[in-house]
This record gives C-alpha cells, sequence and structure tokens, in this order.
C-alpha cells in the first residue's frame, strides 16, 4: 500500500497497480510522506508500517533453529556438557 | 412405456442475482427446474454445448446472453462478448464455431450511436474469430428496462477432429491446464461500475479461445479429457463442477495459478478469491498426465497462450472436492461460488 | 507484493512450524482462542491448521462484527429501506445476512435501494451526490472501523451534509473477551490477540488478561508467518511460565495506539450502556452509539426504528459456537438447515464466521491427517 501523492487529506495508494484515495486523516500525529506505506481499512489509513520492525521480525525468524544447529554442531565435537546452560 | 414425470427439484422462493451468478444457485436452478422439463439428461450431463446428430451429421449447438453493465469497459464491450463467448462455449466442447443469429433487446431512448457502436464491434469480434453472422432478431422495450442492451447469440459448429470431452473419461493423475491468467475480466467489471472509486490497469481479457485450443487439439488431441470456459463462478466453480460430474477430487497448487499483480492487489484489497471471478478469455482444459508437458507446450506456443501452465491433477480422494495446497504445505478447500462475488472489508 | 510476499515465505514459515513443533510438550493439550474474524480467516485461508502439531488446539473466538450482531438489529436497519427516499449502504460482508424477512440483497432484488460501500466516505460521497435521497450507513465493526465511521461523521458536519446519518452497530472487543473468559464452560490457555483492533486501542487494553486472568496474549498480524509467529511466542511463554502482552505485529500496531483514531471516536462516540450480542446475551459498555452533539447523524433519531428483539431459532446455537464452546460442526443445524447458501445465523455467511469456515474445511479433514504427515 505504497503512499503516492497527497492532497487535504486524502492520499493516492496503490496495492500492486491498483489506486484509490485513502483518507489518511487518522494518522495525523505521524504523518506520512510518499513512499511510505500504510495498513488500509474500508479506505481509511489506520497505521503506518515500519520497515524496520518488519526487517527487524524477518531476521530474527530467520535465525529459528539455528542455534539448534549450531549446539547439535558443537555435540559433534564431544563439548556438549560443558556448553549447556549457556543460552 | 411413457416416460417417467420429470421432478422438479427447484424449491426457491423467487429468482435472486445469485441465481444468474453462476454458482450454486444457478446449478439449483438449471439442475432442478430447466433440465428436468426441457432437457433429456439420457444422454449425459450438461456442458457448455451439445453435440445433436441432425440426420446423422454431427453438429454443436449453444446460446448464450449478456447482460454486462457498463456496456463497454476496457478491453471491450457487450458486443464483443457476445461473439466470444459463443465462439468459446462450441469451443470448449470440442468444436468449431461456424456461424451465429444473434438478438438484440433494446432499450427505448438507448442513443443509436451506442447501438451502432456495439453492432460495429459485434462485426470486427466475427471478423476475428472467424465465424459468419447469419441474421438475428431485434426488439425494443419500454424505458427503464433492458438496461440500454441485452445481446443473446446463438452459435453452430462443426465437432475438432479427434477430441472428445465428457467428464466420465476424466481419471486420477490427468492434469488441470489453465491457459493463462485469471480475473481479469470480473475485477474489470467491478471497477468498470465505478460504485468502488479504484483505478486500475486491468482491462478484459475476452477473445476466441479457438486457437489455443485447437493448437492443443493438433498436439494432443486424444489426451484431452474435459475443457470448459470459466466465466461466472470463476475457475473454483468451473472445476467444483467437474469434481461432482466425475466423482473424483482436484488438487491444485496455489503458486501455479498465474493472476496479474494487479489482480492480485484488487483481490486483496477488496477481499476477493481470484479463483471465483468471472473469465471471458481463458479456458481449463484437463489432459492424461503422458500428454499434458506436450499440451502445455502447445498451448505456450500459440499466440495469446504464453502464461498457460499446469495447475494442478486430478485425485481419488476427497472426493467432488476440489484443493489448493499452499506452497508451504497448507492445504484449503475451494468451494464453488455462493451468490456474486462481494467485496469484504476485512 | 511487499509486506505480504514476505510474510508467505515457505522456507520461514516451514523453519517457524518446526520451532512450534520443538516447543509443544506432546504430553499437553493446548487451547488457543484467537478473538479476530480476520485471523479465523486467515487459518482457514492458509490452511494454518495443517502446520501445527494436533495438540494445539485453535478455537474461534467472537471478533466477528457482523456475527455478533442480532437479527433484530438488521431488521432496524433494513426497516429504513420502507423509506423510498433512503439509500440503504454498506459493506459488502453485511450483505446476504440473514434478517427476519430476507437479508439486504433479498430485500434488494424486491425493489429496496441497498448499495454496496467500500468506505463511510463513499456512503458520504453518494449523499453529496444525491441531495434528494437520503444516504443511511449501516455501521458495522469494531474498534478497527469505528474511527472510520468517526471521521466521516465529522467530515459530514464541518461540509453541513444533512442528508446522510449512520446506524451504529460498533462493538468493542474488550467486553467480548471478558465475557469469553467469565464463561464457565471455557478453558483458554493463552489469546491470539486482534491485530487490526490493536492499531486503534494499543496493547494496553490487554493487560488485565495477563495480570488478572493470568492468560498469555500475543498481538498478532494476519499473514502465515504473523501467525505462527504468535503461537510460537504464545508456546515460549506458555513453557517458560511467562505471562504477558506480546506485540508480534509490531510493525503495524503501536503499543498505545492510534491518538487521533481515539480521539476521533471520543469526539463522535460514547458508549451504550449495554448492548445485547448475538448469542451472548446484554452485554454493558459494549457498543457505541452517537453523541447528543451528533443526533442530526444518528439514524436512531432521525427515523422511527422498531427496535423489537428477535431471537435465534432455538435449535440453533450461534451463541455458543461464537464463544467458542461449541466448534461449528457440533451445532445441530450445521450443514442441513444452515450452509452457506441458505444460512440461519451470519456465521454461516460471514467471511469470518467460523461456520462458514468450517464448513468448507469439514470436507477435508480425514484425507489431511495422512497428507500432512508426509508433507512436515
Amino acid at each position: 500500500m505504497e503512499l503516492l501523492t497527497e492532497r487535504e487529506n486524502l492520499a493516492l495508494v496503490d496495492v500492486g497497480g491498483v489506486r484509490r484515495k485513502i483518507d489518511v486523516g487518522l494518522l495525523e500525529e505521524e504523518p506520512v510522506k510518499v513512499g511510505d506505506w500504510v495498513l488500509i481499512h474500508v479506505g481509511f489509513a489506520m497505521s503506518k508500517i515500519s520497515e524496520q520492525d518488519a526487517a527487524d521480525q524477518m531476521r530474527v525468524l530467520a535465525m529459528l533453529g539455528e542455534d539448534e544447529a549450531a549446539m547439535r554442531e558443537i555435540e559433534g565435537y564431544g563439548l556438549g556438557e560443558r556448553w549447556a546452560g549457556t543460552p | 412405456m411413457p416416460a417417467p414425470e420429470p421432478r422438479v427439484r427447484f424449491r426457491d422462493k423467487q429468482i435472486e442475482m445469485a441465481h444468474g451468478a453462476g454458482g450454486k444457485a444457478s446449478r439449483r436452478l438449471i439442475e432442478g427446474l430447466f433440465a428436468p422439463l426441457l432437457c433429456d439428461l439420457s444422454s449425459g450431463p450438461l456442458g457448455d454445448a451439445a453435440h445433436v446428430l441432425m440426420n446423422g451429421a454431427p453438429i454443436a449447438i449453444t446460446a448464450d446472453s449478456f447482460v454486462v453493465k457498463p456496456l463497454r469497459f476496457p478491453g471491450g464491450s457487450i458486443g464483443e462478448l457476445a461473439v466470444n463467448g459463443t465462439v468459446n462455449d462450441l469451443a470448449v466442447s470440442g468444436a468449431r464455431a461456424h456461424t451465429l443469429v444473434v438478438t438484440y433487446i433494446l432499450e427505448a431512448g438507448l442513443p443509436s450511436e451506442i447501438l451502432e457502436q456495439e453492432v460495429r464491434a459485434m462485426a470486427a469480434a466475427a471478423r476475428r474469430a472467424g465465424v459468419a453472422i447469419a441474421g438475428g432478431d431485434t426488439k425494443v422495450v419500454e424505458h427503464g428496462k433492458a438496461d440500454r442492451m441485452y445481446i443473446s447469440s446463438c452459435g453452430i459448429g462443426s465437432l475438432i477432429e479427434g477430441v472428445h470431452v465428457a467428464p466420465e473419461t476424466v481419471r486420477p493423475g490427468d492434469r488441470v491446464l489453465l491457459s493463462g491468467p485469471i480475473g481479469d475480466h470480473g475485477i474489470t467489471i467491478l471497477l468498470a461500475r465505478g460504485e468502488l472509486d479504484f483505478e486500475a490497469e486491468i482491462c478484459s481479457d475476452t477473445r476466441p479461445v479457438l486457437p489455443m485450443i485447437e493448437a492443443l487439439a493438433a498436439a494432443a488431441a486424444r489426451g484431452i479429457r474435459w475443457m470448459r470456459d470459466p466465466t461466472r463462478g470463476g475457475v473454483a466453480t468451473s472445476l467444483n463442477e467437474l469434481a461432482r460430474d466425475c466423482g473424483l477430487g482436484i488438487r491444485l497448487s496455489e503458486d501455479r495459478i498465474p493472476v496479474h499483480d494487479s489482480v492480485r492487489g484488487a483481490c486483496e484489497l477488496l477481499g476477493l478469491e481470484p479463483l471465483h471471478i468471472a473469465n471471458e478469455g481463458q479456458f481449463l482444459a484437463v489432459v492424461a498426465p503422458e500428454m499434458a508437458d506436450a499440451a502445455l507446450a502447445a498451448l505456450r506456443a500459440a499466440p495469446g497462450g504464453h502464461q498457460a501452465a499446469i495447475i494442478g491433477e486430478v485425485t481419488e480422494q476427497p472426493a467432488r472436492t476440489v484443493l489448493s495446497a499452499t506452497p508451504y504445505g497448507g492445504t484449503r478447500v475451494v468451494d464453488m461460488l455462493v451468490g456474486d462475488p462481494l467485496p469484504r472489508i476485512c | 507484493m511487499r509486506f505480504v510476499d514476505e510474510f508467505r515465505e515457505p522456507a520461514l514459515i516451514t523453519r517457524t512450524a518446526q520451532e512450534i513443533r520443538r516447543l509443544a510438550d506432546p504430553t499437553r493439550h493446548y487451547r488457543l482462542m484467537e478473538v479476530c474474524g480476520g485471523h479465523t480467516h486467515a487459518i482457514y485461508r492458509f490452511g494454518l491448521k495443517d502446520l501445527l502439531p494436533s495438540n494445539i488446539e485453535l478455537i474461534h473466538g467472537p471478533g466477528c462484527p457482523v456475527c455478533v450482531l442480532p437479527m433484530g438489529r438488521i431488521d432496524d436497519g433494513l426497516s429504513l429501506t420502507e423509506h423510498p427516499e433512503v439509500i440503504f449502504t454498506a459493506f459488502g460482508d453485511m450483505m446476504r445476512v440473514p434478517g427476519t424477512r430476507g437479508s439486504p440483497l433479498e430485500h434488494k432484488a424486491r425493489g429496496a435501494d441497498v448499495r454496496i460501500v467500500y468506505s463511510p466516505s463513499d456512503a458520504l460521497k453518494l449523499a453529496q451526490t444525491n441531495p434528494g435521497r437520503h444516504v443511511m450507513f449501516f455501521a458495522i465493526g469494531f474498534e478497527t472501523t469505528a474511527p472510520s465511521t468517526a471521521l466521516t461523521l465529522m467530515r459530514a458536519r464541518s461540509l453541513g451534509i444533512r442528508n446522510f446519518s449512520v446506524f451504529c452497530n460498533h462493538v468493542t472487543i474488550i467486553p467480548a473477551i471478558r465475557a469469553i473468559l467469565d464463561s464457565p464452560d471455557m478453558r483458554l490457555d493463552a489469546f491470539i490477540g486482534p491485530g487490526h483492533v490493536s492499531t486503534v486501542i494499543g496493547c494496553r487494553p490487554y493487560e488485565w488478561i495477563a495480570r488478572n486472568e493470568r492468560k498469555p496474549i500475543v498481538v498478532s498480524g494476519f499473514e502465515p508467518l504473523d501467525m505462527l509467529e504468535s503461537v510460537m511466542m504464545l508456546l515460549r511463554q506458555l513453557k517458560e511460565g511467562r505471562v504477558e502482552v506480546e506485540n508480534q505485529y509490531k510493525r503495524v500496531v503501536p503499543w498505545e495506539g492510534n491518538r487521533a483514531a481515539l480521539k476521533a471516536m471520543a469526539e463522535v462516540f460514547q458508549l451504550r450502556p449495554y448492548f445485547e450480542w448475538r448469542g451472548m446475551g446484554f452485554i454493558s459498555q459494549s457498543a457505541l452509539r452517537l453523541r447528543d452533539s451528533y443526533a442530526e447523524w444518528d439514524a436512531e433519531q432521525r427515523f422511527q426504528i422498531p427496535g423489537v428483539r428477535v431471537t435465534d431459532p432455538k435449535a440453533a446455537q450461534c451463541g455458543e459456537v461464537l464463544k467458542g464452546v461449541l466448534k461449528p460442526h457440533q451445532c445441530k443445524l450445521f450443514g442441513n438447515e444452515c450452509t452457506p447458501e441458505r444460512p440461519v445465523g451470519a456465521l454461516m455467511v460471514s467471511s469470518e464466521g467460523s461456520c462458514a469456515a468450517y464448513y468448507n474445511y469439514e470436507h477435508l479433514k480425514t484425507a489431511m491427517v495422512s497428507s500432512v504427515a508426509s508433507a512436515l
């Protein structure tokens, strides 16, 4: 839902090539600019999407299972007992 | 021995828009009222066109009607739909359209230039599809009826060599092919009505599918088990009808189904399911597995078929059900459309 | 599509599902409730149940604003179509919900002027372009949608548009969650918290669930990865003995909520002392009505609304299904008298209703067990 142009309290929003004027009146406290991504619901922008938070989430999920893989590798070296209990 | 009294099973109190939407309600009306009273069902379930023998010669015949609003929309108009729709019904039954007759029901007060535009569009579409229009009928009704213009067309054609389609020939393991991206026409119409205030570069996919079907037949005629053009009710409805008619299951791979980004975006925004949206320039074909690759290659090489894909396969279980599998292991049931697709807020 | 495709990435989904399997205690049966109808819909649309181990049970809560409206309120709204100057407008979700004398679409088929709008602002625009008619907007939704109705009413007032009114059926989520927790037959381990309502009210309103009721709650997004991560976070809390409110949907939900939205709601709405919820009886302070300063735009003040209470057919168990006490297929009418084509209650017709979702999914039950085992 990329913000395109702004006029009064309306912004033109683009979803995969489909465009609609969306009311950004609910985002007064965190003003949006062209290029921002927003969550829309019934023709109103509800929240600005934080690219940083999204990226953080992806990074955390991508690391899932890596701790375990690392543990298994270490156990293979016979060092298992010494590492147990280390976060 | 007298023929058994046909049983009318249609119990709905009044006709609703849903009965024309192409989904369950439509099926109820056709199977419960029209078919028992009008047709001889001993020859098999109803298809897109009927193949009859006239004095020993096989002909295919079909009829379709067009009530689209607005009359003109990005990518086409009612006059064009009226030709392509009928040509396509014949094509997916395994027939090459030869001649059409058309009827126009016009609303008094319709500006003549609008009528002329549509008649020209119809003429152009007929030339493109290679069919003749032999004649027709016109009626004018009072202002306020007929929504400006309704058209119906009836087409006859000859059978395509080597092609015999019937749901009873479908077997587990058969592949489901789709000629191209879905949802374009239905979304175009929804947006063209202007009620939802969206803009997009989406246009109707209306076109004759006969050239693609002929290419398919040339490569794999004897492997084609069944075909359908997924108009109202979309791919979901057509495949559910097949599943019901052949008693087998169908399993689709969600990520193999071609959908234009803009159509996907519109569906996300409106809470619609692309599989339920009408198409006017696509067709589905079920093909024997050993010929599926050749069939796909032929489709992709045919003009307009470059986005054709194998989207799924026929399974034994669960019977009479269409499933769609996500790329990450989840599965859901794809049901036939109930009523018109309605935009959802969530 | 950005912010959609990344959250449907198969490899990440598989990994998250595996982590859930690792965390789930095989001797335990987990009962997690997702409150929000949008989550119910997502679970079925993405086939998420297939990705979870069988000892994690997802229970559908009452967060479907269409489902919880008693039939009487629908009749009340539809009664306004008897005024020839009225244009009845509502979201698509409302159109097939049955009233006593048919759904809005059925009324339309009989000649009533019923139109679908995507946004309350579209309804207002309709009023501007049809000065000789009166546009009534049937407002539904939780706190997600109420601010949009509020802003629209504020614009109507500032532009002096008088041929517009709202029939307000906005409800609030916290009383619904309270009613669930107060229900004696409910045994839940944790909650998957509403995603979009939380963009407005923030995460603070859920703190009592953790503090007083001792149930973990994770505010969740709607993509497959969001919901799986939320389940994972809940399992972690349960395993580690923590009981907290966590925000999985950080990229969209601010902890403090949306102040502008809350301000707009406070300006236009006040809480009704009580409101009837389908199958759950009267709940106090659970719904909104227009303030007296907006009486001119309040359909209930502009028009005579019958206000008749209509009870659901005795056999219909919408209430129990809404509270998660019964699974849809356990309702006696499920699949027989009540189907998506001929619905008795809204749960079978709303896209977020658990009955509608279950009706399709049920076909799968036996076939799925074998294929899930081989997929993971």
